[in-house]
C-alpha cells in the first residue's frame, strides 16, 4: 500500500461521494421542509437510470438523457407529493409508509418496462477516457462526476442563500408553522422541493448508471447510502449533505478496499452513533 | 368486559379453525401457512413497538436475521439443534435476539418519531452488512443452506409436523404478548404512546418502559428468525434487508396496529399475495403496491380496524336519524 493507492482510493472516494451528494441532498431537504422520510428516494435514482436509457436508445445522445430523465422524474415526485402525500397531512408514519408502497409499484413497473436485465449507461467516448495527474491515472468521467456534483452544489448554494425563494425554504426548514405565519406558502415550497430532490436523484440515477449500472434492486441499494449522508450531515442542511456524501464516498471506499469483510459495518455503526448521539446529524440544527 | 371476551372466543375459534383446516389443504397452503406463521411472531414484536409503544421500528429484521443466521450456523458447522438441542436454539436465538436489541435500544431509545425510523434503520442495516460481507461466517450473498430439520421424537421434516410446531410458537406468542401488553406493564406501554410527557410526570420512568419494550421485542424477533430458518431451509441476506423490515412494518399497519393478530392477517395477506398471486399473473406487485397504498390512505386503522369503524358510522348515522325524529317531534 503506497501512496498511489491511497491517492486513487481517496479519488475514487470523492467521485463516489460527489454522485452521493446528488442523491442525498434531495432527501436532505426533503426531510428539512417536509418531515417525511422519503423511501421511495432510490427508485428515483433508479428510474432516473430506466429512463435514460430509453433516452439512449431512441435517440443515441447521452447528453440529452441527462436533462429529459431527470426532468421526468421531477415530474413524477411533482405528481406524486401533491396527490398522494399532500392529502395524507402531517402524519409522519403513513407518509413513510406511503413512499414504500410507491418504492414497490415503481419496481414493479420497472421490471416491465425495462425488464430484469442489467443495462450499462455508456457515456460518450469524450469522457471514457482517461487523464494522468502526478504519474496517478484518473478516468475523465469521475472528475466530470465531482464537477457535476460542484456546479450543481454551487447552484443550490447559490439559490438558497441569495435568492428570496431561498429564504423562504430555509425559512420552512427552521419552523414551518412560524413560516406560515408570515406568508410563506410552505406547500407550493413543499411540492418544488420534492419535486428538485426527485430531479437530482434521478440526475445522479444518469451519471451513476455509467459505473454501477442499472439493475432491479438498486433502488434499495442506493437508499440506505442516501441515508447515511442526509443523517451523518444533518437534515434539511446543504452544506451538511456535500459533507456527509464525502465521508459516506470515502467511507465506503476505504472500507470496502481495507476490510471488506465488514465495510458496510464500517458505514453504518457511525451513522447509528452519530445519531444516538446528535439525533440532528453533525451539521443539523433544530 | 363482555365484548373482549367475545373478540378472545373469536380469535381462538379462528386459530382452532386454522390448525384444523391448513394441514388438511394441499402442501403449497401448508408451507405459505407455515411462513406466514413464523414471520407473523416477528411481526407481532414490530406492533408491540408500533401499536402499543407508538416506536416505528425499521430494523426489525435484524433480529430475525440473528436468529435465523445463528440456527443456521450452529446446524451446519457443529451439527448442533438438529435433536433435542433444537429447544437449546430456541433459547439462544431469543437470547440473542434481546442481546442485541439490548445494545441497539441504548443507542435508539432516546430518539423519537422520525428519528427513531432512521435509527433503527442505520442499526438494521449494520447487521444486514454483516451478513452481506463477512463471508467466512455468513456465506455472504449466497447465504446459508440448511441440510435438515430437527428430529427428536418426532420429525420436523414433515411438513404438517412442523406447521404444528410453528403454530405451537405462534400461539404460545400471541398468548404471552397478550398477557403482556393487559398487564400493568402493558398499559403503561399505551400511556407513553399516548402521552409521553404526562407518564413522565406521573413518575413512569419511560425510558426504561420502552427499552424493556425493545428487549422483548427483539427476543420474539429472534424466535420467529429460528423458526424462519427451519422453514425456508436457507437464510441470506435476503432476510434482513432493508425490505424484510419494511415489510414487516407494512403487515403490522395493513392488520391494524395494536391488536397484535392483526400481524397474522397482515402476514397471512402478503405472503399469500406475494406467492400465490405471483404463480397466477406478472403483476402482482402492483396489487401489493396497491394494497399498500389504499390501506394507508383509506383505512389507517388496518384490517382489523374495520368493524370498529363500522360501529362508528352506524352509531352516526343512529344517532343522526334520533336528531331528526327529535327535531321532527318538536316542530
Amino acid at each position: 500500500m503506497n501512496t498511489q493507492f491511497w491517492l486513487i482510493q481517496t479519488f475514487n472516494g470523492v467521485s463516489y461521494g460527489a454522485l452521493l451528494f446528488l442523491v442525498g441532498a434531495g432527501l436532505s431537504l426533503i426531510f428539512g421542509v417536509m418531515r417525511i422520510v422519503n423511501l421511495s428516494h432510490g427508485s428515483y435514482f433508479l428510474l432516473g437510470g430506466y429512463v435514460a436509457l430509453s433516452v439512449i436508445w431512441t435517440t443515441n445522445s447521452w447528453l440529452l438523457a441527462l436533462p429529459v430523465a431527470a426532468l421526468t422524474i421531477g415530474v413524477v415526485g411533482l405528481l406524486m407529493e401533491r396527490f398522494f402525500l399532500r392529502p395524507l397531512g402531517f402524519d409522519p408514519l403513513r407518509q413513510v409508509l406511503l413512499t414504500v408502497g410507491f418504492a414497490f409499484l415503481f419496481q414493479q413497473a420497472a421490471l416491465d418496462i425495462w425488464t430484469g436485465n442489467n443495462f450499462d449507461i455508456n457515456p460518450p467516448e469524450q469522457l471514457t477516457r482517461s487523464i494522468v495527474v502526478g504519474g496517478v491515472y484518473l478516468p475523465l468521467y469521475r472528475v466530470f462526476m465531482i464537477a457535476t456534483a460542484l456546479v450543481i452544489g454551487l447552484v443550490l448554494w447559490l439559490i438558497m442563500e441569495k435568492t428570496r425563494m431561498g429564504a423562504a425554504v430555509r425559512a420552512t426548514v427552521d419552523d414551518a408553522q412560524m413560516a406560515r405565519g408570515v406568508g410563506i406558502d410552505t406547500s407550493r415550497i413543499s411540492m418544488l422541493i420534492f419535486s428538485l430532490g426527485a430531479f437530482l436523484a434521478a440526475l445522479g440515477g444518469v451519471i451513476g448508471g455509467a459505473f454501477l449500472g442499472i439493475y432491479p434492486g438498486l433502488d434499495f441499494e442506493m437508499l440506505p447510502l442516501a441515508f447515511a449522508v442526509v443523517i451523518i450531515g444533518g437534515m434539511g442542511s446543504l452544506g451538511g449533505a456535500a459533507i456527509g456524501a464525502l465521508l459516506v464516498g470515502l467511507a465506503d471506499n476505504f472500507g470496502k478496499a481495507l476490510f471488506p469483510e465488514v465495510s458496510y459495518f464500517t458505514l453504518y455503526a457511525p451513522m447509528a452513533l452519530i445519531l444516538a448521539v446528535k439525533p440532528t446529524g453533525l451539521f443539523g440544527r433544530e | 368486559m363482555k365484548s373482549q371476551k367475545i373478540k378472545i372466543l373469536f380469535v381462538v375459534v379462528a386459530l382452532a379453525a386454522i390448525a384444523i383446516i391448513v394441514p388438511n389443504t394441499n402442501s403449497f397452503v401448508l408451507l405459505l401457512a407455515t411462513r406466514a406463521l413464523a414471520f407473523a411472531i416477528l411481526v407481532m414484536s414490530v406492533d408491540i413497538l408500533l401499536g402499543y409503544t407508538g416506536l416505528a421500528s425499521l430494523g426489525q429484521a435484524a433480529y430475525l436475521g440473528v436468529g435465523a443466521y445463528l440456527t443456521a450456523i450452529l446446524a451446519t458447522r457443529y451439527q448442533f439443534g438438529l435433536g433435542y438441542d433444537f429447544w437449546l436454539v430456541v433459547v439462544f436465538g431469543i437470547l440473542l435476539g434481546a442481546a442485541l436489541a439490548a445494545v441497539f435500544g441504548l443507542l435508539a431509545i432516546r430518539a423519537t418519531g422520525v428519528y427513531f425510523l432512521m435509527i433503527t434503520l442505520a442499526l438494521g442495516q449494520c447487521v444486514w452488512g454483516l451478513a452481506y460481507r463477512w463471508n467466512s461466517l455468513t456465506g455472504g450473498d449466497n447465504g446459508i443452506n440448511l441440510r435438515a430439520r430437527p428430529k427428536f421424537g418426532i420429525d420436523l421434516a414433515n411438513e404438517v409436523t412442523f406447521f404444528y410446531v410453528v403454530f405451537g410458537f405462534f400461539a404460545v406468542s400471541l398468548l404471552l404478548l397478550y398477557t403482556l401488553v393487559r398487564s400493568p406493564f402493558g398499559r403503561s406501554l399505551t400511556g407513553i404512546r399516548e402521552r409521553e410527557l404526562r407518564m413522565k410526570i406521573l413518575g413512569y420512568n419511560t425510558w426504561l418502559h420502552k427499552y424493556l419494550a425493545f428487549i422483548i421485542a427483539g427476543g420474539f424477533g429472534g424466535l420467529s428468525g429460528v423458526l424462519w430458518a427451519h422453514t425456508a431451509g436457507i437464510v441470506s441476506p435476503e432476510n434482513v434487508v432493508l425490505t424484510t423490515s419494511v415489510d414487516a412494518l407494512l403487515m403490522a399497519v395493513l392488520g391494524g396496529a395494536g391488536t397484535l393478530v392483526g400481524g397474522v392477517i397482515g402476514a397471512a395477506i402478503v405472503f399469500g399475495l406475494r406467492e400465490y398471486l405471483s404463480t397466477l399473473v406478472p403483476w402482482w406487485q402492483y396489487v401489493l403496491g396497491a394494497v399498500y397504498v389504499l390501506t394507508i390512505f383509506y383505512l389507517p386503522t388496518g384490517l382489523m380496524g374495520i368493524p370498529e369503524r363500522i360501529r362508528q358510522r352506524r352509531a352516526a348515522t343512529a344517532s343522526k336519524d334520533q336528531e331528526k325524529k327529535l327535531a321532527s317531534v318538536t316542530t
